[in-house]
């Protein structure tokens, strides 16, 4: 468990500093992939489609296409960053051996991987809203939510990355989970468009209580049921936090 | 203050039903430089995180600095630094980057790493290389920052894993000569080797380990007298079998190692007569020295 309040942040700063040091390319690297998303399944697809619940298709992709980043970004960021730290860079053996603990070291890195997903969340609202395609100011109040998305899943990520023996299983954590996830849970289209079982099983996945948190703000509606889908993330960001440091005390301090 | 600084009261560790700590006891005096010798697999890099924490035991208990370990690790490694196996530093930070970060860790504000920055620099002899990328470094410079590091916190123990492996002989000195300037300044060093001349040259006292269990411990030369005491002559090529036949009668004892015949005797010259002129063999006269004892301790030479 965490020592004291304070220790994660030398442990972001850490990170933060790593990070400032390949910040444009980062930067380009995270915003790059969802930019191409939105742009191109909004003009190409929006076409086609035409307007959904009242909005255009595009405005309507622009709530779901930043939930995503910020789940791919803050997935990312721990599955392959968090593991190298872990595994191959040894930095984690480093800090084991000063005044921090394992949670220490977990929530630094969860808090690292959350602030990634802010930024990437953040990058894209700010080139829509300069598109005309977010509402002002009401998509300030996504930020909190994009910052809960990154937390619950760095802390999904962190289980994978506790379980993981080695990278080639990430994979499947990518092509099992999250990118069905993206699809069940509204990204592109609305699940009332899913069977009733489907929409039944995505009321259950975190992505889809972040959509239902940063569509609206996007499009400068009132959000419906907002306590139930920040308890929802809440719990996803907290119980896998938990398990994944039983998981790790029991790989790493044996 | 104790006077001792690490405390094992039989401990033992096994992996997997693989005994690899075996009723392992030893104390370590605060100011000393207490080795820990034995090949690859004997357990050392298992002791060495058993007293940081980072393993519980099985069974036995463990005192560092006073502190319970594992249950008050936390506490006792505000008193440690670590100077691990494998280097673990920040490849893309510099060296200056490197001790601040790892200064944090230590919960020590920014002026109190900006304050003893300037002396580790100088004591790991890299004022010159302070913005330097670590991976613009040579090995030996990489390990003095490593040991600079490891200081940060102005610990009173330091816990070394085979401090100088994979450094060519000139970096090897160099970290020595730190190490015994760290000694010099009441500084207590816990370290485990396989180099015999590392032990016998740094510890006052070591502990000689096999397969997790130890086989001997006190003072280098007080081991080397009372297990060989003698002269040695180490005889290379020829037909070993020949050999031997051919100065049992003069040797005290001896050994053979691979291709390598190991003859202890207090004199040696009626041996070196028999061997005289025999075609292809070469012949080593030296003192004794742990190698000599693990030898002698285990039945073989030790393995890297």
């Amino acid at each position: 468990m965490p020592a004291n309040a304070r220790n994660w942040t030398a442990v972001w700063r850490r990170n933060y500093l790593a990070w400032r040091k390949v910040a444009l390319a980062s930067l380009l690297g995270n915003l790059a992939d969802p930019m191409t998303n939105l742009l191109g399944l909004g003009f190409g697809l929006g076409l086609i489609v035409g307007s959904v619940n009242g909005t255009s298709y595009i405005d309507f992709l622009v709530g779901g296409m930043v939930a995503t980043s910020a789940m791919t970004s803050a997935s990312f960021e721990t599955i392959y960053a968090t593991f190298a730290r872990m595994h191959t860079q040894r930095t984690w053996e480093a800090m084991l051996c000063t005044q921090l603990t394992l949670g220490d070291i977990l929530l630094g890195e969860v808090a690292w991987a959350a602030s990634k997903a802010v930024l990437a969340g953040s990058g894209i609202t700010i080139v829509a809203a300069g598109l005309g395609y977010a509402a002002w100011p009401s998509m300030l109040y996504a930020l909190p939510a994009i910052a809960l998305t990154g937390f619950v899943f760095a802390s999904l990520a962190m289980v994978i990355v506790s379980l993981a023996p080695s990278y080639d299983y990430f994979v499947f954590y990518q092509t099992l989970i999250l990118t069905p996830m993206v699809f069940l849970c509204g990204a592109v289209f609305p699940i009332t468009q899913l069977p009733a079982a489907f929409q039944l099983v995505a009321a259950l996945l975190p992505l889809e209580h972040s959509i239902e948190l940063i569509r609206p703000a996007m499009l400068g509606r009132p959000a419906a049921s907002v306590g139930t889908h920040i308890g929802a993330l809440c719990i996803y960001a907290v119980a896998p936090f938990l398990l994944s440091v039983a998981l790790l005390l029991r790989r790493l301090m044996r | 203050m104790s006077s001792v600084a690490i405390d094992l009261a039989a401990v033992d560790k096994s992996y997997r039903g693989k005994v690899v700590v075996n009723g392992l006891t030893f104390t370590v005096a605060a100011g000393e430089c207490f080795g820990l010798l034995g090949p690859n697999g004997a357990g050392k890099s298992t002791i060495v995180r058993m007293v940081l924490g980072m393993v519980p035991p099985d069974a036995g208990k463990i005192t560092v600095l006073g502190k319970q370990v594992p249950a008050h690790a936390r506490l006792a490694r505000a008193g440690v630094g670590v100077v691990p196996q494998f280097d673990n530093l920040e490849n893309e930070f510099t060296v200056r980057e490197n001790l601040a970060v790892f200064g944090r860790y230590f919960s020590m504000s920014a002026r109190e790493i900006e304050a003893v920055i300037p002396s580790l620099l100088e004591f790991a002899r890299l004022e010159s290389k302070a913005d330097a990328r670590v991976a613009e470094l040579s090995g030996g410079m990489k390990r003095r920052l490593v040991l600079a590091r490891a200081l940060i916190n102005d610990p009173q123990l330091l816990v070394m894993d085979e401090p100088t492996t994979g450094l060519d002989p000139h970096a090897r000195h160099l970290i020595w000569e730190r190490l015994r300037s760290l000694l010099a300044r009441g500084k207590t060093i816990l370290l485990t080797t396989h180099f015999m001349e590392e032990a016998e040259r740094l510890c006052d006292r070591l502990c000689v380990l096999e397969e997790g269990r130890k086989i001997a411990e006190g003072e280098p030369h007080t081991l080397i007298n009372e297990q060989i005491g003698c002269d040695v002559m180490e005889i290379y090529g020829g037909n070993p079998h020949e050999s031997i036949e051919l100065i049992r009668p003069y040797a005290q004892r001896i050994e053979q190692s691979g291709e390598t015949i190991f003859c202890y005797a207090p004199d040696l010259e009626p041996v070196r007569k028999q061997l005289r002129g025999r075609a292809g063999l070469r012949l080593l006269e030296r003192p004794p020295n742990l190698e000599d004892v693990f030898l002698r301790l285990t039945g073989r030479e030790i393995e890297i």
